[in-house]
């Protein structure tokens, strides 16, 4: 198989474009479809300052190596979760990319250990309180990432959620008709209210297997494992139907995706539409001053009750 | 040919020669959640592999083998997180 562009050996196929690629011209695939991505959600401008949410896993190593190689300001910021072994690899190649990679674009990483806040690792502290791991680590991991942002003044946070996130989060909110998840699946989520970071995922024109290639042919070191508690997920399910009918079929993950956010873009301003129902539920948390619909936003509540049960 | 899988990690000796769809299609694996790697490089679909090749095979889809049991409160906990 040929590089469709400059028709050297091919390392890479993609049925869904009808191309195969080397992997220069690869490379120049991905920096495009990222290009794309900003460019026509209206993220982030080359001054604005990015921040990347950066977890040790190929999509968002490889996110933040495609912005600093196309001159955007993208610091990272890693949560250890003290999830034991997965936890401290994690945290391995993220510091290794960060000092080998990220430093000589003048990028710094930020770091925020939930051990250190609430007194336990998040599996621990899940059990404590009495709440899915997946859950309390959601919004932990939600919190940090907009606090940072907020408290650092970063223009907007970028998280790495892939086409096949998207897909899948899409398949399981039709699936249940989650109607009302429907308006933030968009990959650009507006500063809404004061205190809420601006949210963009420049990753959503590109396929997992894409960016594991990506990291490969680059030389990121990655984590392959995903996160233990993630096994029996429900989205990993939806993740593998809609691979076997992209195998059979190239092209379907895009089709339905990107054919939800025509359909979105066309039905009505969605950004203003989404702003104004914020602003008219949010209010800062008395206890942190972060948006929230109660009168103590979650995080603050999951600490105060963590406070009371971890032992010390 | 040695092929290295993970989730769980195990290594599985395969006869060659053989391409790498086939290869994939033997070991029941969908092409689009896979990457397979020979020695240090990528390789396409097309390529052919043979005894004696380091062959890894590196799923692509984050997390391990899917259990089919699962309750809807988790999956709406899931998906509004995400």
């Amino acid at each position: 198989m040929n590089c469709t562009k400059c028709k050297t050996k091919a390392v890479i196929g993609l049925p869904r474009h009808n191309a195969a690629f080397c992997k220069g011209c690869f490379n120049g695939f991905v920096h495009d479809q990222v290009a794309r991505a900003i460019k026509s959600e209206k993220m982030f401008g080359k001054e604005d300052r990015i921040l990347v949410a950066v977890s040790g896993g190929k999509d968002s190593l490889a996110l933040w190596d495609i912005l600093l190689k196309m001159g955007y300001r993208a610091d990272g910021l890693y949560v250890d979760l003290g999830i034991g072994a997965y936890s401290e690899q994690s945290h391995t190649k993220v510091t290794k990319f960060a000092e080998a990679v990220a430093a000589s674009h003048g990028a710094t990483l930020h770091l925020h250990t939930v051990e250190q806040e609430a007194g336990a690792g998040i599996k621990e502290l899940a059990q404590l309180i009495h709440r899915p791991t997946c859950s309390t680590c959601g919004t932990i991991k939600r919190y940090q990432f907009n606090r940072v942002a907020i408290e650092q003044n970063y223009d907007v946070m970028a998280t790495g959620h892939n086409l096949d996130d998207e897909a899948a989060r899409l398949l399981g909110n039709v699936l249940h008709w989650q109607e009302e998840y429907l308006d933030k699946q968009g990959p650009s989520l507006p500063a809404s209210v004061a205190g809420f970071a601006k949210k963009v995922k420049p990753l959503y024109r590109l396929s997992e297997r894409e960016l594991a290639a990506y990291a490969v042919l680059n030389r990121i070191d990655y984590i392959v494992e995903e996160c233990p508690m993630a096994k029996g997920s429900k989205m990993l399910q939806y993740k593998e139907v809609l691979n076997r009918l992209e195998t059979e079929s190239p092209g379907t993950k895009q089709t339905f995706y990107w054919g939800f956010l025509e359909k979105q873009s066309k039905k009505q301003p969605t950004a203003t539409t989404m702003t104004e129902k914020d602003r008219a539920v949010l209010h800062p948390c008395a206890s942190c001053s972060q948006p929230t619909t109660a009168e103590i936003c979650s995080y603050c509540k999951m600490m105060a009750r963590a406070k009371t049960v971890v032992p010390r | 040919m040695q092929v290295q899988l993970s989730h769980p990690a195990r290594t599985v000796e395969v006869k060659g020669p053989k391409k790498v769809k086939d290869l994939l299609r033997e070991l029941n694996l969908v092409v689009e959640a896979h990457l397979v790697i020979k020695g240090d490089d990528l390789v396409t679909e097309d390529e052919m592999l043979y005894d004696g090749d380091q062959i890894e095979v590196r799923p692509v889809i984050s997390g391990g083998s899917p259990r089919f049991t699962f309750h809807v409160s988790r999956a709406k906990n899931e998906l509004h997180q995400m």
